[in-house]
C-alpha cells in the first residue's frame, strides 16, 4: 500500500499545471466573462493533445490508457486554473462520441434528474452554444441530442459569468448511445472528476487568501498575523486536504475495485469536495475583506464555479442520503 | 497511488489476525474503569502476551528491542487490534509511545538495558511529567526546578495531566535546569522513579468521571544525575525526537472506533424511528463521508512517512479534522438517545428491543470533549498549519510571565 503520488503522477499534474498557466492564464479566462462562448477551439484541441480527454481511452483505441487516479490529478489542475467549458462531459464522452477524445468535438452533458429542486427548477444546460453534441444522462442510459435542435433560451444573467446557461422547456429524448451500465459509471466517474475540479478550486482560493493575508497590512502588521485570520486559512487547508484524500481514494478505488466500493467512495468525495470548494471560496472572500466583495478580485469566480459544480453529478442532499442508505444497508435490519 | 497491500503486508495481517483470534479469548474479564491496580494488571498482562508473540514495540526500531515494522505494518497492526477489539495500550501508553522511544534514541547503553526490555515486557509502567499548571500550550515556559547537588538533581515543582501516575513505576520528567527565562534552551529530561521520597500524587477527576489524570507535587525530590537522558539543558530537543515518533498512525484505533460508533448510532436511529427524518439520515451520511475520508488521509500520511522516514504535517491536519468530526458524532448520538442520554448506564427501552446504549455513548460524548484540547489544542494546531504549511507570520515572541522578575 502506497497512497502517495508516483513520480509519474506528480509529473503529469505539473505538466497540466504548466499548460494551464501558459494557455489558460487568468486574464485570458476573464476575457470570456459574460459571453456566450467560453470554449476556445484551439485551446480545447490543445487540452486534447495533452490527453485531458483521451487519458482513459485504451491505447489500442488511440488513447493513453491511464486510470481515474491520473484523470483526477489532471482535473484538479484544470479546476485550480478555472478552465471553463464542459471538461468532465467531454472526458466521459471520449471513446463514445467521435472526436471527443481529441478535443475536435465539444461534448456537453445534462442530467435528466439532476438538481431539479423537486421538479420546480427549470432544465438548465451549460455551455450550449459551444457544444457539438449534447448528451442527456439518466440512470437509464445516455442519449445524444443535436444541440442546434434544442429549443433553448439563453439566460441573460448567469450566476457564474464563466458558465453560460440556457433554459429549455423540454429536453428531447435523443438517440440512445449507451445503456444503464455506462450511465452508472458516468454518474460515478463524473462525480469524482467534478470533485477533483472542486479541490483544485479549493486549493486556489486558499492560495489567494494566504497571499492577500501576507501582503495586506492593518494595525501595522500583515492581517495574516492575526489568529482570527490565520485560523480561517488553516481551516481551508484542512478542508482541502481531507477532501483531496477522499477524491484520490475514490479515483483509486474506481481503478482498483477490490479495495472498496467505488460508488460510495465517489459520493463521499463529491460531498466533501463540494463543501471544501464552497466553504473555501466563502472564507477566501472574507479574508480579502472589502476587496473580496469586488468583481475585480477573482475569488468570486471560483466561488460561483463551485456553486455550479455542486449542482452537477450529485447535490449534497442526495449524496448524503445515498451514503446514509448505504450505511443502513450495511447493518442488520432493525428490530421489528 | 496504490491502495492494495503487498503480499508481505497481507501475510503480516493474516498472521496477526490468527494470533489475535487464538489469544483474545484467553484474556481475563476487563476490570472496572476505576480499579487502577486491576487495570494495570490487565494492561501489563496484555503487553506481556504481545511481547511473547513478538508484537511488543511493533513500531520500535530493532536496536531498541522492537519489531522495526514499516509504517504500513504499524497501520495494519493498529487496524487489526481495533477490529478484533483487543485491549487498548492503556497504562503502557507513555512507556511504549513516549518514554521508550526517547530512551531508544537518546539513552545511554545502561539506560537502554535497564528500561527498554521492562517496557516491552509490561514490567514497568511509565507516566509523563511534562505539562505544568502554568505551562500548558506553552510547554517551554515550564518552571519545575532542578538544582544539581553532588550526583543528584534536587527537584521541586509540580506537574499536571500526569496519566496513570498512581500505578506508574517511572515518570519521564521535564525540569528547568537553565535560568528561569531560558525557555527551550534550559530544559532537561530526567527519569524519575515514582517511589522516590518527596513525590506526592493527587488524582484529578475528569468531567467524564474518570481518574486517569493526576497532579504531581515534587518537593526536594532527589534524582540521580545518571537518570538524565541526553545532556543537561538539551531536554527540549530530546523531547521533540519522541514527538515525531508515531508515523501517522496515532489515531488509527480511535478512528475505527468512531466508525463503529457511527454504526451503532445509525442502528439506534432506525430503532427509534429518527431515521425517517431526512436531516438525521443526511447527518449520518455526512459523518460517514468524513470518517472514510479520514481513513484515506491516514493512509496518505502513513505512505508519506514510509517514503520520507518522518511524518509530515499531515498529522496536524488529521488531528484537527478528526477531533471535530468525533465531537460531532458524539453530539449526534447523544441527541438521538433523547432523555435516555441523561443516564450514564444502559436503560431498558420501552420497545422491547433491549437496553439503549447510553453508557458507551454518554462516555464517548464526554471523553470526546478532551480531543480538541489534549496533545495540542485545536487553536495551537491551527497556528501550526497556518505558520508551517502556509507561511503566515508567526505568533509574537513569548514575553516573561508575571512574577518571573524579567
Amino acid at each position: 500500500m502506497d497512497f502517495e503520488l508516483t513520480e509519474f503522477q506528480v509529473d503529469l499534474a505539473e505538466g497540466v499545471r504548466r499548460l494551464c498557466e501558459g494557455r489558460f492564464g487568468l486574464e485570458r479566462i476573464r476575457a470570456l466573462e459574460s459571453t456566450d462562448h467560453v470554449v476556445d477551439r484551439g485551446a480545447w484541441t490543445e487540452l486534447g493533445d495533452a490527453g485531458v480527454f483521451n487519458l482513459r481511452v485504451a491505447e489500442a483505441d488511440g488513447g493513453i490508457g491511464l486510470g481515474l487516479a491520473e484523470a483526477a490529478l489532471v482535473f484538479e489542475e484544470l479546476g485550480r486554473a478555472l478552465v471553463p467549458g464542459p471538461l468532465v462531459a467531454s472526458h466521459l464522452a471520449a471513446g463514445l462520441v467521435d472526436g471527443a477524445d481529441t478535443g475536435s468535438t465539444v461534448v456537453g452533458v445534462v442530467e435528466r434528474d439532476g438538481g431539479t429542486a423537486g421538479g420546480v427548477a427549470p432544465v438548465l444546460i451549460e455551455d450550449l452554444a459551444d457544444l457539438d453534441v449534447l448528451l442527456v444522462l439518466s440512470p437509464d442510459g445516455v442519449a445524444a441530442v443535436d444541440p442546434r435542435s434544442v429549443d433553448a433560451v439563453a439566460v441573460a444573467r448567469p450566476m457564474d459569468p464563466l458558465t453560460p446557461l440556457w433554459t429549455v422547456s423540454h429536453l428531447p429524448g435523443g438517440t440512445p448511445v449507451a445503456g444503464p451500465d455506462t450511465a452508472a459509471v458516468w454518474l460515478r466517474d463524473g462525480a469524482v472528476l467534478t470533485a477533483a475540479l472542486q479541490i483544485g478550486a479549493a486549493a486556489w482560493t486558499t492560495e489567494l487568501a494566504v497571499d492577500y493575508a501576507k501582503q495586506r497590512r492593518q494595525f501595522g502588521r500583515p492581517v495574516g498575523g492575526f489568529q482570527a485570520v490565520k485560523h480561517l486559512c488553516a481551516d481551508m487547508v484542512v478542508r482541502t486536504e481531507v477532501a483531496r484524500a477522499a477524491v484520490h481514494a475514490a479515483a483509486v478505488t474506481a481503478d482498483q475495485p477490490d479495495v472498496g466500493d467505488p460508488a460510495t467512495a465517489a459520493w463521499e468525495a463529491k460531498l466533501l469536495a463540494d463543501e471544501a470548494a464552497l466553504a473555501n471560496g466563502r472564507s477566501s472572500i472574507q479574508v480579502h475583506g472589502g476587496m473580496g466583495f469586488t468583481w475585480e478580485v477573482p475569488v468570486h469566480l471560483a466561488y460561483k464555479r463551485a456553486r455550479v459544480l455542486a449542482t452537477q453529478f450529485g447535490t449534497d442532499d442526495r449524496l448524503a442520503e445515498a451514503l446514509a442508505e448505504a450505511l443502513a444497508g450495511s447493518l442488520a435490519d432493525p428490530p421489528a | 497511488m496504490d491502495l492494495r497491500y503487498t503480499d508481505a503486508e497481507q501475510a503480516f495481517r493474516t498472521e496477526l489476525r490468527a494470533w489475535l483470534a487464538a489469544t483474545l479469548p484467553s484474556l481475563p474479564p476487563k476490570p472496572s474503569p476505576h480499579d487502577w491496580p486491576g487495570r494495570r494488571a490487565y494492561d501489563t498482562h496484555w503487553q506481556r502476551l504481545l511481547f511473547e508473540a513478538g508484537y511488543a514495540g511493533v513500531d520500535w526500531p530493532a536496536e531498541g528491542g522492537g519489531r522495526g515494522a514499516s509504517p504500513v505494518e504499524q497501520l495494519i497492526f493498529k487496524e487489526e487490534l481495533e477490529r478484533a477489539h483487543a485491549p487498548y495500550v492503556g497504562v503502557n501508553f507513555v512507556g511504549l509511545l513516549h518514554a521508550g522511544p526517547t530512551i531508544v534514541a537518546e539513552g545511554t547503553p545502561d539506560q537502554r538495558a535497564t528500561y527498554l526490555p521492562a517496557i516491552l515486557k509490561g514490567d514497568h509502567v511509565w507516566c509523563q511529567g511534562f505539562s505544568e499548571p502554568d505551562a500548558g500550550s506553552d510547554l517551554a515556559s515550564l518552571r519545575t526546578r532542578a538544582v544539581r547537588d553532588g550526583d543528584d538533581y534536587v527537584v521541586t515543582g509540580s506537574k499536571i495531566w500526569t496519566s496513570h501516575a498512581e500505578v506508574a513505576d517511572y515518570c519521564e520528567l521535564l525540569v528547568r535546569t537553565g535560568p528561569e527565562d531560558s525557555r527551550h534552551r534550559g530544559i532537561t529530561w530526567l527519569i524519575l522513579p515514582m517511589d522516590t521520597p518527596g513525590v506526592e500524587i493527587r488524582p484529578l477527576t475528569t468531567i467524564a468521571g474518570s481518574t486517569e489524570f493526576a497532579e504531581l507535587f515534587l518537593d526536594g525530590v532527589r534524582i540521580p544525575v545518571a537518570n538524565r537522558v541526553g545532556d543537561e539543558d538539551d531536554g527540549w530537543r530530546v523531547t521533540m525526537v519522541t514527538l515525531s515518533f508515531e508515523r501517522g498512525t496515532a489515531f488509527v484505533g480511535d478512528l475505527l472506533e468512531a466508525v463503529e460508533l457511527l454504526d451503532s448510532t445509525v442502528a439506534l436511529a432506525r430503532r427509534t424511528g429518527a431515521w425517517d427524518d431526512p436531516g438525521v439520515r443526511r447527518q449520518a451520511g455526512h459523518l460517514r463521508a468524513e470518517l472514510d475520508a479520514l481513513w484515506a488521509l491516514t493512509k496518505r500520511n502513513v505512505s508519506q512517512a514510509a517514503r520520507t522516514g518522518v511524518p509530515g504535517i499531515g498529522g496536524t491536519v488529521f488531528k484537527l479534522a478528526y477531533t471535530e468530526a468525533r465531537q460531532k458524532l458524539g453530539e449526534f448520538s447523544l441527541s438521538l438517545l433523547g432523555r435516555a442520554g441523561l443516564a450514564g448506564e444502559d436503560l431498558e427501552g420501552l420497545d422491547g428491543g433491549g437496553p439503549l446504549p447510553s453508557e458507551t455513548m454518554v462516555e464517548d460524548w464526554l471523553r470526546g470533549i478532551s480531543l480538541t484540547i489534549a496533545a495540542g489544542t485545536s487553536q495551537i494546531q491551527r497556528n501550526i498549519v497556518a505558520e508551517r504549511i502556509l507561511g503566515l507570520p508567526k505568533e509574537p515572541a513569548p514575553t516573561a510571565s508575571p512574577g518571573t522578575g524579567r
